[in-house]
């Protein structure tokens, strides 16, 4: 049962309450930094790091922290979390860094961290909280590497820089420029609801056939 | 919302709230100094590699290199420049006898400040390799500015003299003209500004080919590390 329940929060982030698609959170860095599949998945493994850090903070001091003062706290835990991951890509990938340049201090003001401890990991055990954290940076993770992914595919004709098509490919550059993040993500979203409504469609034609046939 | 139903039965004392905070950025504090610390080594020696690298590519054959600056009105060596202090990078071969100078310049570019490298043969007065080392170019467009191949050789054997022209794409005939870029005009102008102003910046400057300082004996060569 208990297995269950942190299953449960790991599995929602992925897919029934994705960040980006279904929560439509995080639309900064969604936006700016999907031109590549490896900076998007970048910026994923950076986002993972600091919300699963901080929630596990967040969570073990949940009984500490007064309330009148836990958005300052979150906001200081969340803020030394994003320090240290902005040295250590400095330090260890400075290529990466390059490219992500402002947007992984920014990593601070992404409404789905402070969101996720104020929801979540302030009102719920260290275990759910960690789960819970692990599951929706996964969601975000994939949803930035789809989008990367899509928009390196079609606006450079290559994943991770390994060149997929023929010399005959013309790249499509708008889908790397600002624009062809919006575009990319506006068909996902369409993708996604469409799923959703289908399968509304179908549970209450699940629905009406079980009350018929009884 | 009611005020009611969010209002804690006994409200905490200022004085907890105060020492929460406290402590919460005392904490975060000493993390931040300590990941500061732990990762600065790494981080000065790869920006150390970074601009020897640079020097290397911009200079064929040249596989040393020391700090150049401008002061008390002649070039001289220096183990480590001045921070904001414009400084030269001397190249020397195997033998230790001077190749060329590595320029850094910078300038605007179309979205943001254009940094980059360029190698100088001052008795030649010509370039002979060009680096961009930072920039914020249209991703597709501007950034061929170091993407594209044939637009970087086109400053393997440039002539400075008089200055460095840019020219429509397929028309240059000279040698001190440069192709741009088609689609990336701007960029690649901002290019070749950017090495005109350098140089005019340090042709006063700069000591009468023959007469550069020899490489210093010491190997502070300006973060060789190792």
């Amino acid at each position: 049962m208990k297995k269950n329940e942190s299953y449960e929060e790991f599995v929602k982030g992925i897919w029934r309450d994705n960040p980006v698609f279904v929560q439509v959170l995080g639309m900064c860095p969604m936006l700016a930094v999907t031109n590549s599949a490896i900076n998007a998945i970048a910026m994923g493994m950076a986002s993972m790091f600091v919300l699963v850090g901080s929630s596990f903070l967040v969570s073990v001091f949940r009984h500490v922290i007064p309330k009148q003062v836990r958005i300052s706290c979150f906001i200081i835990i969340i803020a030394t979390f994003v320090t240290i991951a902005d040295y250590t890509l400095l330090a260890l990938v400075p290529a990466v860094h390059k490219e992500l340049g402002a947007f992984i201090p920014l990593i601070v003001a992404n409404c789905l961290i402070l969101g996720r401890q104020e929801a979540f990991a302030s009102r719920y055990p260290t275990r759910l909280a960690v789960m819970d954290a692990l599951g929706m940076a996964g969601g975000f993770l994939l949803a930035l590497f789809s989008l990367g992914a899509v928009r390196e595919i079609l606006g450079d004709g290559a994943l991770f820089g390994f060149k997929l098509f023929s010399e005959n490919f013309e790249p499509w550059i708008v889908m790397i420029l600002p624009p062809g993040g919006f575009l990319t993500l506006g068909v996902i979203l369409l993708f996604f609801n469409w799923f959703k409504y289908k399968k509304d469609e179908f549970l209450a034609d699940v629905a009406e056939a079980e009350r018929g046939g009884s | 919302m009611t005020a009611g139903a969010t209002r804690q039965p006994a409200a905490p004392s200022s004085m907890r709230l105060v020492l929460t905070l406290a402590i919460a950025g005392l904490v975060s504090g000493v993390a931040i100094i300590g990941i500061y610390e732990t990762t600065l080594p790494t981080i000065t020696a790869n920006k150390a590699r970074e601009l020897r690298e640079a020097v290397f590519k911009v200079l064929p054959g040249v596989s040393r290199m020391q700090a150049l600056v401008y002061r008390d009105g002649r070039i001289m060596v220096v183990p480590e420049p001045d921070k904001d202090e414009p400084v030269v990078y001397g190249g020397y071969d195997e033998q230790g006898d001077f190749v060329g100078y590595a320029m850094p310049g910078a300038g605007p570019g179309f979205q943001d400040t254009i940094a980059l490298l360029y190698g100088y043969l001052p008795r030649e007065k010509q370039v002979v390799g060009m680096e961009i080392l930072e920039s914020r170019e249209t991703p597709g467009l501007g950034d061929k500015i170091y993407k594209d191949a044939d637009f970087v050789a086109e400053f393997s054997a440039l002539s400075i003299e008089p200055e460095i022209v840019s020219v429509k794409k397929g028309t240059g005939t000279q040698p001190n003209q440069v192709d741009s870029i088609t689609g990336a005009t701007i960029s690649s102008k901002a290019v070749v500004r950017i090495i005109n102003e350098t140089h005019t910046a340090w042709a006063e400057q700069l000591p009468a080919p023959g007469t550069e300082p020899p490489l210093s004996g010491e190997p502070a060569d300006n973060g060789t590390g190792q």
